[in-house]
């Protein structure tokens, strides 16, 4: 394997192939952290999973252990998760609260919420005629250099140049805002539960199955058949069958040639979205008093607008793997070359009526959690990706799919056919032009 | 509810019980702390929590899911403090209708990831009866399960309760709670049938 200081990477992504060394070398891993992770904007979590003054959560932006936290003044911060005297991590777990300041359990530097030195003991007694300036930036927590959040979604990007979050989400922050404007009160909160699913597989390979609309009639037909199966039976004894067992039927009733009807749209920064094909609009009593809600709140022609939109998946590259309809969220946290955590959330629409919410579940429950039907094939798929892309049997991955018949328009490139590999090709273009940047 | 109470009471005597001659042997002379059937159930309990834990073992889920009473509840609750499976993420909350759906999809030839070699092997101890009536018995015990997928070992271990319909000699399960003290650990490769 050639290592990434000898290697041309330019070379390694032609726009319709990519050298296997992008998913399985170290190095390159080390360097994409560096120049992608490490400086564009990433996902932290949402406003609603640190309510009150104090409450943290710990997230990884990159390889950097970071501490989501809530300030007293309301502000949500991004701090490294770091005491600046001796190095010790401030917060051992995962999500709590810290009070009324960061405290180290070493020797008791305390800290504001945004990070800004509070006390240190023995400061007049032990420090003084030393270089050490409590005033100085040394003497604080390091905040990631740029926090932005967008409809109570909190980002943070550790490089103080670069696109602003809005910039940077362009069309593709319809994520946020169709998942949002499907709530009557036009915001969602976070179901406290996050599910975390360790894939044996380097993280690219992840986010492109999410898009990859050939792949679930082929890698989930078995799923889909026994759901087929019982469904049929229940509708035969109660007359229809609950919605969730059309989630999974789905994968074997859209047929392969079904699956072209389907579209994608691949925006820059790598990008996408894939058009629903799930049909959860049907005309069942709760959609339909879900549907009276929302006019009564927006009106008839902003309501028919919102509930008009029809997304599967956005995909925010390279780590947020959003299904706005279902209000569920997949973040990627790289954890090495061959293992990624996925932190699974699922939100709730405020103002909308139970049933709306139980029927998201259901999904999220199904496909989603650590005994889901669906990504156990998945997750096999993506551990034997990686094992032969470790291996000397070939040097390319093909993303050849439909290659050429692609629709460009104003730097938006749309399929003609859902199951083109226009969105691997769309991230592998974005990640060669991070990768460049020195 | 009182009548088919003394009409048990007056069947017992014909069953010889284990359980009922070792409690006598070392209660000699005084009382029994507990109504004889007390020790019946317990028995009882166990034998259907160590068939329940070999049907999953040799991988017999037609008759694991028979083990389970129309509309009964295999419930994983996402974190231990949850009180309903209603409502609320589970890793499990599965009727019968989705049990059979799990137990069709393992059983399709194109199940990809079930195509390694994989087994378990469970361990059910700790048995105790939290409350019983004529009707339905309410049992606490403590599992272990070592898994072997490919080369890899896994090990879950938790707490079970298992809400029963007594039916003739027998139980259904009307709601079983698997609460493993890992529920909210990271997943390395998912759950692939139930614990």
């Amino acid at each position: 394997m050639p290592h990434a200081d000898s290697l041309d990477l330019a070379a390694l992504v032609e726009p319709d192939r990519v050298h296997r060394s992008v998913y399985a070398d170290p190095a390159i891993f080390d360097r994409e952290m560096a120049r992608i992770h490490e400086r564009v904007w990433i996902y932290c979590g949402h406003l609603s999973q640190v309510p009150k003054p104090g409450d943290y959560y710990a997230v990884q932006v990159g390889r950097q252990p970071m501490l989501l936290v809530r300030g007293k003044d309301g502000q949500a911060h991004v701090l490294y998760n770091r005491c600046p005297h001796r190095g010790n991590m401030m917060c051992g777990d995962r999500s709590g609260n810290t009070g009324d300041h960061f405290r180290c359990s070493y020797h008791s530097w305390t800290f504001h919420h945004d990070g800004t030195l509070r006390n240190i003991p023995m400061m007049d007694s032990g420090y003084a005629g030393t270089r050490l300036d409590r005033d100085s930036a040394d003497c604080s927590m390091k905040r990631a250099a740029r926090v932005a959040v967008y409809r109570g979604f909190v980002f943070a990007s550790l490089a103080a140049e670069g696109p602003s979050l809005e910039e940077f989400l362009g069309p593709a922050r319809i994520a946020f805002d169709d998942m949002c404007d499907r709530a009557p009160q036009g915001e969602v909160e976070i179901v406290p539960i996050c599910y975390r699913v360790v894939q044996k597989s380097n993280w690219k390979i992840f986010l492109e199955n999410q898009l990859d609309a050939l792949h679930p009639s082929v890698t989930h037909q078995s799923t889909g058949r026994a759901a087929l199966d019982v469904e049929t039976e229940i509708a035969k004894a109660t007359g229809e069958a609950p919605l969730s067992y059309h989630m999974l039927s789905a994968f074997a009733s859209v047929t392969i040639d079904k699956w072209d009807a389907f579209q994608t749209l691949n925006y820059p920064y790598g990008h996408c979205i894939l058009t629903g094909y799930m049909g959860l609009r049907p005309k069942d009593p709760d959609t339909l008093a879900y549907e009276a809600v929302m006019e009564k709140a927006y009106g008839a022609t902003r309501a028919a607008e919102i509930l008009a939109v029809n997304i599967h998946h956005v995909l925010l590259y390279p780590g947020l793997s959003v299904q706005s309809a279902l209000q569920q969220l997949r973040a990627v946290r790289p954890l090495g070359v061959d293992r990624t955590l996925t932190e699974i959330w699922h939100f709730r629409l405020k103002g909308a009526p139970e049933p709306i919410y139980r029927r998201s579940l259901a999904y999220y429950n199904l496909v989603n959690s650590p005994a889901t039907v669906v990504n156990a094939d998945d997750l096999e798929n993506f551990w034997k990706c990686h094992q032969g892309l470790s291996s000397d049997g070939g040097d390319w991955v093909s993303f050849q799919r439909h290659f050429g018949r692609d629709v460009e328009r104003d730097g938006v490139v749309e399929t003609t056919m859902g199951t083109s590999e226009a969105p691997m090709r769309n991230q592998m273009k974005a990640w060669a032009q991070y990768m460049a940047r020195a | 509810m009182a009548r088919r109470k003394a009409s048990r009471k007056a069947t017992r005597p014909a069953r010889p019980k284990l359980a009922t001659r070792t409690r006598a042997a070392t209660t000699r002379g005084r009382a029994p702390a507990r109504p004889a059937a007390a020790g019946d159930t317990l028995r009882a309990v166990e034998q259907f929590l160590y068939r329940q834990a070999e049907l999953l073992d040799s991988k017999r889920w037609q008759e694991y899911i028979d083990l389970f009473a129309p509309g009964g509840i295999y419930w994983m609750p996402a974190e231990p403090s949850q009180t309903t499976w209603e409502g609320v993420p589970a890793i499990f909350a599965e009727d019968r209708n989705l049990m059979v759906v799990r137990m069709k999809r393992v059983q399709h030839p194109d199940a990809w990831s079930q195509r390694p070699l994989w087994g378990t092997n469970h361990l059910v101890s700790n048995v105790t009866i939290e409350r019983e009536s004529a009707r339905e018995v309410v049992a606490r015990s403590r599992f272990h399960m070592m898994e072997l997928r490919r080369d890899d070992v896994r090990h879950f271990a938790g707490s079970y309760v298992h809400h029963l319909v007594r039916t003739g000699e027998t139980f259904r399960i009307t709601l079983q709670r698997v609460d493993p003290v890992n529920a909210q650990a990271t997943y390395d490769y998912v759950l692939q049938v139930w614990v």
